[in-house]
């Protein structure tokens, strides 16, 4: 299969400028900037590139949104905050491929008219924005980042800015007010960061990924990428697989491939023969899928149709014996943690989420537990300024309807059938 | 002892206040680095990077407050932070987290008496295909178990 990112990961050199360009590194860049910049946008678009950060909005769709008049300054902002649990492949390519990150963001900055980019990398990841800054400072030595690209005239600095512990900064606009230096909140969209962004300018937010295929689709172009995939969700993709799998890890995979390819192929299936009991297929935030329902491709539309999401890609693999509400409650106290407080359907809801499910788990469920839940859910789904409240809600709801049972035991029986242990 | 910038640490953050159009972008650079020249933020820290900055102290806390990685509390000398959310508690993480307790005598949210460690459970760190994980300090350790984590503490000066 042919790979867009991962051709070589495993080459350790391959975060320094000098290997990177021996493996044709900094071609497409070239390539990008004698081609008229609506070209390059028009490959992006061709290649149904999806957003690649969860919400899978078509990149060049949202390019697009920029305004024509280019009097004021813009921004190109890339989300690392890499945060969704289950979700581990932005840490790859910026820890073993930063040059294409890069090189991408140069394209999609020549593409845009945008001089001006920051990373945003989450405060964790330590180690990667050491990489990433080294990469940035080889990149500027070379005139791949700076003034005067290649010789082109077209000016770009990019700077990486580090986040400090705060999954909602994940979200575009709770990351723009982050990136200004302020509290995490998300802002009411619209205005959309397209309009009004970074320090109040024409700003772009995209995902590592999603930036990190542009320099393939600027050397392939956009249908060849489009054809890795399926109709509506162009390319490949970073796929990880976590939970008590065989092979564990991040797998680079057609849009289109089979989750049950996924599960029992490449990560070699679950651990000591055991029997699948669930799985969550794109970051903890998408509803879970029963075993009887992976045979179905990763691509948004697919996914859509059986009521889940291809998301960030995190596939959380849930073996045979694993209690179910004990899964939910750790959720849930994630979501309540990561709150960032603004609106009170979220704020209040994911306490009482929270707290409701901790109860069930410790055997200190009660009747009407269940229906107070999903009443509280439906109370926060789609009333908030951003949709970390539905990324709660996703979990809560989809656990108790496919696992009903499971949890009225928990209430009926006074107890964790599990032994509160995982 | 009144706070203040090394000059190392000053001359970074002329450098990071030439990337941004404005000071209040600044901040979390700022507080990073006040976190590595102190310690951790302290109230003098904050004071001072209000002042560096231009912005009330009020302000810099409502920043430094947000974020779980600005400790507004000394912590040990090595912080151990061990995720805690769903793909490292499939993979046993609340046994390790019980099991450190155990060896250190502190419950999570705890610095041993000795100023050595402090025991944090934190949420996904991003390394969900290695699990169990733990961020000890700047640095990832992953794949954990027992005998690891004991081979790791053991050794710490």
């Amino acid at each position: 299969m042919e790979t867009v990112l991962t051709t070589h990961f495993a080459d350790e050199q391959y975060r320094h400028v000098d290997t990177y360009l021996r493996f044709g590194g900094y071609a497409a860049l070239r390539k990008a900037l004698s081609m008229p910049k609506e070209q390059i946008v028009e490959e992006v678009k061709k290649a149904n590139l999806r957003g690649r950060g969860g919400a899978g909005f078509p990149a060049g769709v949202k390019w697009g949104f920029l305004p024509k008049d280019l009097s004021r300054p813009r921004v190109l902002v890339i989300n690392a905050d890499e945060g969704e649990p289950g979700t581990f492949k932005d840490r790859q390519i910026m820890a073993r491929a930063p040059h294409l990150l890069l090189e991408g963001i140069a394209i999609s900055s020549y593409a845009m008219t945008i001089h001006v980019s920051y990373i945003y990398i989450r405060g964790e990841f330590v180690r990667e924005a050491k990489i990433v800054e080294e990469a940035v400072a080889e990149a500027y030595a070379k005139g791949f980042l700076g003034k005067n690209l290649l010789g082109s005239g077209f000016d770009l600095d990019v700077t990486v800015h580090r986040g400090a512990g705060a999954y909602i900064c994940g979200e575009e606009t709770s990351l723009i007010n982050s990136l200004e230096g302020k509290r995490g909140w998300p802002r009411i969209k619209p205005p959309f960061p397209a309009s009004v962004g970074a320090f109040g300018l024409p700003t772009i937010v995209n995902n590592v990924e999603t930036i990190a295929d542009v320099p393939w689709i600027v050397t392939h172009g956009g249908e060849k990428f489009a054809s890795l995939g399926v109709e509506k969700n162009g390319g490949t993709r970073l796929i990880g697989v976590s939970g008590p799998v065989n092979r564990p890890g991040v797998y680079e995979l057609s849009a289109g491939v089979l989750l049950r390819e996924v599960i029992y192929t490449h990560a070699g299936g679950l651990k000591d023969g055991k029997a699948l009991k669930a799985v969550i297929p794109g970051g903890s935030s998408t509803p879970v899928l029963r075993p009887d329902e992976i045979d179905v491709t990763f691509d948004i539309e697919s996914m859509g149709k059986i009521g889940t999401m291809p998301g960030s890609g995190g596939v959380i693999v849930i073996a045979e014996g694993t209690c179910m509400v004990r899964a939910l409650s750790v959720l849930m106290k994630f979501y309540a943690h990561e709150s960032c407080g603004q609106c009170t359907p979220c704020r209040e809801g994911t306490g009482w989420l929270a707290k409701i499910m901790g109860r069930i788990e410790n055997g200190q469920g009660r009747e009407g537990d269940l229906e107070l839940v999903l009443d509280v859910c439906d109370n926060m789904m789609g009333r908030t300024i951003c949709p970390l409240a539905d990324a709660a809600v996703m979990p809560a709801q989809s656990f108790i309807w496919k696992f009903r049972e499971e949890f009225d035991r928990h209430i009926q029986d006074q107890k964790c059938p599990f032994g509160n242990k995982f | 002892m009144s706070a203040a910038f090394s000059d190392t640490a000053r001359r970074e953050l002329e450098a990071i206040l030439s990337r941004y159009p404005d000071k209040e972008a600044a901040i979390l650079p700022a507080l990073h680095l006040a976190q590595r020249e102190f310690g951790y933020v302290s109230d003098e820290a904050i004071v001072y990077v209000a002042g560096l900055l231009g912005f009330t102290p009020a302000r810099i806390e409502g920043v430094a407050t947000f974020y779980t990685m600005y400790n507004r509390k000394p912590v040990g000398k090595y912080h151990l932070q061990i995720c805690r959310n769903i793909s490292c508690s499939l993979m046993g993480a609340e046994h390790l987290i019980e099991h450190v307790s155990k060896k250190l005598g502190i419950r999570p949210g705890k610095t041993t008496p000795d100023g050595k460690f402090t025991l944090s459970e934190v949420e996904c760190l991003g390394s969900c295909g290695t699990a169990p994980v733990l961020q000890l300090n700047d640095d990832y350790h992953e794949n954990l178990t027992e005998e690891k984590i004991d081979a790791l503490l053991d050794r710490l000066p």
